[in-house]
């Protein structure tokens, strides 16, 4: 297997610097208007003040847990930029700045770990804009997205020729789940059906304290080549590496290309989850070593250097800041969810023993109310 | 009424409305059905096309209806349950083929962590309409992995429903029924039994798939089992009948949820339960059913319930497993001693 090297268009100083593996993405930036290239700041900037204010109502007893994207945010914006309306994306847990992009209401993602809902939001409801649930156990989502895109093969809506019609499946996974069987057999899966998936790997380095030369001894991006996935290794903290590779293998998957295997290097700049102390098992220079490579900054001197000013960063701030008040404003005010909902959808059809449970558990409580009365 | 003969519908009308057929060419049917009645329906598994599935419950259907609708998969079982799930939330209706009881553990965790779950996790936004056909059970003198009774695991499982026919009709009938349940059904087909043939009556209708339903009347003592055990107790039964006892057989049809009714309403008649199954006893089906008939049946009982079940190891060598699985012999010790009460 011969590496090839990584794609990045934006250097960490912020130009514009295509590598020699950038060139042959470069045209997919002439998709890019002024206008885009403002929503990425924006989507990049608004997720990392959403990360921030949700760690701190989590710090103030307001959620059980929180998962922090702070640091994968050139990553996640740039590819689900590169995604249709009406194709579909299945994220693992930490694609907060995916489901922003994709128009969620990111208070679900607060109600999730908050512990009143394991999910909640209806992807079929097209203001989700096909944003699938969050999936907890890792690297399983990745045969839902494969079988997914078995159903878009049969729906007619691949290779037809037609950019309205033909549709793809985006799949987010950490370098952790890369270990798991379920993903390997997405891979197959995938491969032997030629699937419209493309597997996004974040390599954050890190799966909680395990670091990813654990999970492999070569490059991850060579792992799905032997499975007859083709792959390519981009600068997750560029965000235009992220969205020009992802819309090019959106493309060809869409075109009836086959699945595709994206690897992009980032960085979780914070802990696991809230529950976690990186200080137990990471240095700080590694830390500051992405720190500079931070893709917010990055893009930041990218975007002046295109002649953005101050009042356009200012106004970003200004609203990310109302997006994070907003967000603390609906949390606070959240209440559990009814007793009873514990019972309404184990299953879609009428289910005796739920029925008997859920009236058990009324009567049940109602018996405390009558003492007390 | 015409009857129409799923397998073949150009000879429709000269089909009999009654047919003996063994239990493997009734599920075919009744997947023949399924997949002409709904688009949505389609087959998937380890060696069902060409080949028509080790013991032949797919043939010809693949040449039937197609390599899109019957479809020959990779040999990876959560690979085969995680895409289906997939499937089944783009709006389509996969029905998955394991080809042994005991290769379904490496899709144990699709299973039980997503097919049962995600309805749920979902809020009740999507259901996941997967049928998950298990062909089960001993009696066949395999090798390891090959005769195995797993149901216990999946009753135990929330959100999914477990199902276990006995005869060729309801095998053709309850398949149809599972199909159709917009939750994930588990269909354990009991091997032994894929062989003798019994009637299929294609005028009928489908009994509600989750009914437990009295087989042979009787007055002293309920014998209770699903799958390939009802043809057991109904050997005991007669058996039973020559020395003056007289046993009344439910075949239990579902064993999640479980339809207490009909067990209730035939143990407050007779005072006396003994429950079958081939799988190990501890923490079984039958166990559960022991546990609810005493809580629902107390005042009536004049013994406690007895349990025959398959002893708590694994499946023997198969020159041991006629020494495993209960017999009619078995069933009579049992029935024996809650008679002596
Ligand atoms: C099957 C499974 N095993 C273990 C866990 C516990 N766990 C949660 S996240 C995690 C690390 C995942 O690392 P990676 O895939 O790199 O994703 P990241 O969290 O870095 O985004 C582990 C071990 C789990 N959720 N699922
Ligand atoms: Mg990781």
């Amino acid at each position: 297997m011969t590496e090839t090297p990584t794609v990045q268009f934006l250097s960490v100083e912020g130009e514009f610097a295509p590598t020699e593996s950038a060139e042959e993405y470069r045209s997919y930036l002439d998709r890019l208007s002024e206008t885009d290239l403002q929503e990425f700041y924006r989507k990049m900037v608004v997720v990392r003040r959403f990360d921030g204010e949700a760690t701190n109502l989590q710090r103030q007893g307001q959620m059980a847990l929180w998962v922090p994207s702070h640091g994968q945010e050139g990553a996640q914006v740039g590819s689900a930029y590169a995604a249709r309306p009406h194709d579909h994306l299945f994220p693992s847990y930490r694609e907060h700045a995916v489901g922003l992009v994709r128009g969620i209401d990111m208070l679900a993602i607060v109600e999730l770990l908050r512990g009143n809902t394991h999910g909640g939001w209806d992807p079929a409801d097209p203001t989700n804009g096909n944003f699938h649930g969050y999936c907890l156990v890792i690297g399983s989502h990745s045969l839902h997205a494969t079988g997914y895109a078995m159903g878009l093969q049969r729906d007619g809506l691949v290779g037809t020729g037609d950019p309205e019609v033909d549709a793809a499946v985006l799949c987010y996974f950490g370098d952790g789940a890369t270990s798991q069987g379920d993903v390997s057999e997405a891979f197959v899966f995938s491969a032997s059906s030629q699937t419209p998936n493309v597997f996004f790997l974040q390599n954050n380095q890190w799966a909680i304290s395990v670091p990813v030369s654990v999970q492999s001894r070569v490059p991850l991006y060579l792992r799905s080549r032997g499975f007859g996935v083709p792959s390519v290794q981009i600068d997750g903290n560029d965000v235009l590496a992220s969205y020009a590779v992802t819309a090019k293998a959106l493309d060809d998957a869409r075109g009836g290309g086959g699945p595709q295997f994206i690897e992009a290097l980032t960085y979780r700049i914070g802990a696991h989850t809230t529950s976690d102390d990186p200080t137990k098992y990471r240095e700080n220079a590694e830390q500051e070593f992405w720190v500079k490579r931070d893709p917010i900054v990055r893009f930041e001197k990218y975007l002046r250097s295109l002649g953005e000013g101050d009042a356009f960063f200012d106004g970003v701030k200004a609203e990310a800041d109302d997006f994070a008040a907003d967000i603390r404003a609906r949390t606070l005010v959240l209440e559990a969810p009814p007793i009873g909902t514990m019972f309404d959808h184990v299953y879609s059809e009428p289910h005796p023993v739920m029925t008997e449970q859920k009236l058990w558990l009324e009567r049940y409580e109602s018996s405390f109310q009558e003492e007390q009365a | 009424m015409t009857t129409v003969n799923p397998s073949n519908p150009t000879t429709a009308a000269a089909a009999p409305e009654v047919q003996e057929l063994p239990m493997a060419k009734a599920l075919n049917l009744g997947l023949a059905k399924a997949l002409a009645d709904d688009p949505k329906v389609l087959l998937m598994g380890e060696d069902i096309g060409r080949l028509g599935g080790v013991f032949r419950v797919t043939e010809g259907l693949q040449a039937q209806f197609g390599a899109d609708r019957v479809v020959d998969t990779p040999l990876a079982e959560s690979g085969i349950i995680g895409t289906a799930i997939g499937l089944a939330m783009r709006g389509y209706r996969p029905v998955c083929e394991i080809q042994f009881d005991g290769f379904i553990w490496p899709g144990f965790d699709q299973i039980t962590s997503q097919l049962a779950k995600l309805t749920n996790r979902g809020g009740g936004a999507f259901s996941m309409p997967v049928v998950i056909r298990v062909p089960y059970g001993g009696h066949i003198g395999a090798v390891e992995h090959h005769q195995e009774s797993p149901e216990a695991y999946f009753a135990h499982t929330a959100g999914l429903r477990v199902v276990s026919p006995s005869t060729p009709n309801d095998a053709y009938w309850m398949m149809q029924e599972a199909i159709r349940s917009n939750d994930p059904v588990m269909f354990f087909e009991p091997k032994s039994r894929y062989w003798p043939k019994g009637p299929v009556d294609f005028t009928g209708s489908a009994a509600p798939l989750h009914a437990s339903r009295v087989v042979r009347v009787g007055t002293d003592v309920t014998v209770l089992a699903h799958g390939a055990m009802v043809s057991v107790l109904m050997q005991a039964a007669e058996i039973a009948d020559a020395e003056g006892i007289s046993l009344e057989v439910i075949d239990l049809r579902s064993i999640s949820p479980i339809d207490y009714g009909p067990i209730v309403d035939s143990v407050t008649k007779t005072g006396r339960l003994v429950v079958a199954q081939e799988a190990s006893g501890f923490v079984s089906v039958g166990s559960e059913i022991a546990a609810t008939v005493a809580e629902r049946a107390f005042y009536s009982l004049q013994a406690p319930v007895l349990r025959v079940a398959g002893f708590d190891t694994p499946f023997p060598p198969a020159k041991l497993e006629t020494v495993f699985l209960p017999d009619a012999d078995r069933v009579m010790e049992a029935v024996d001693r809650v008679m002596a009460y």
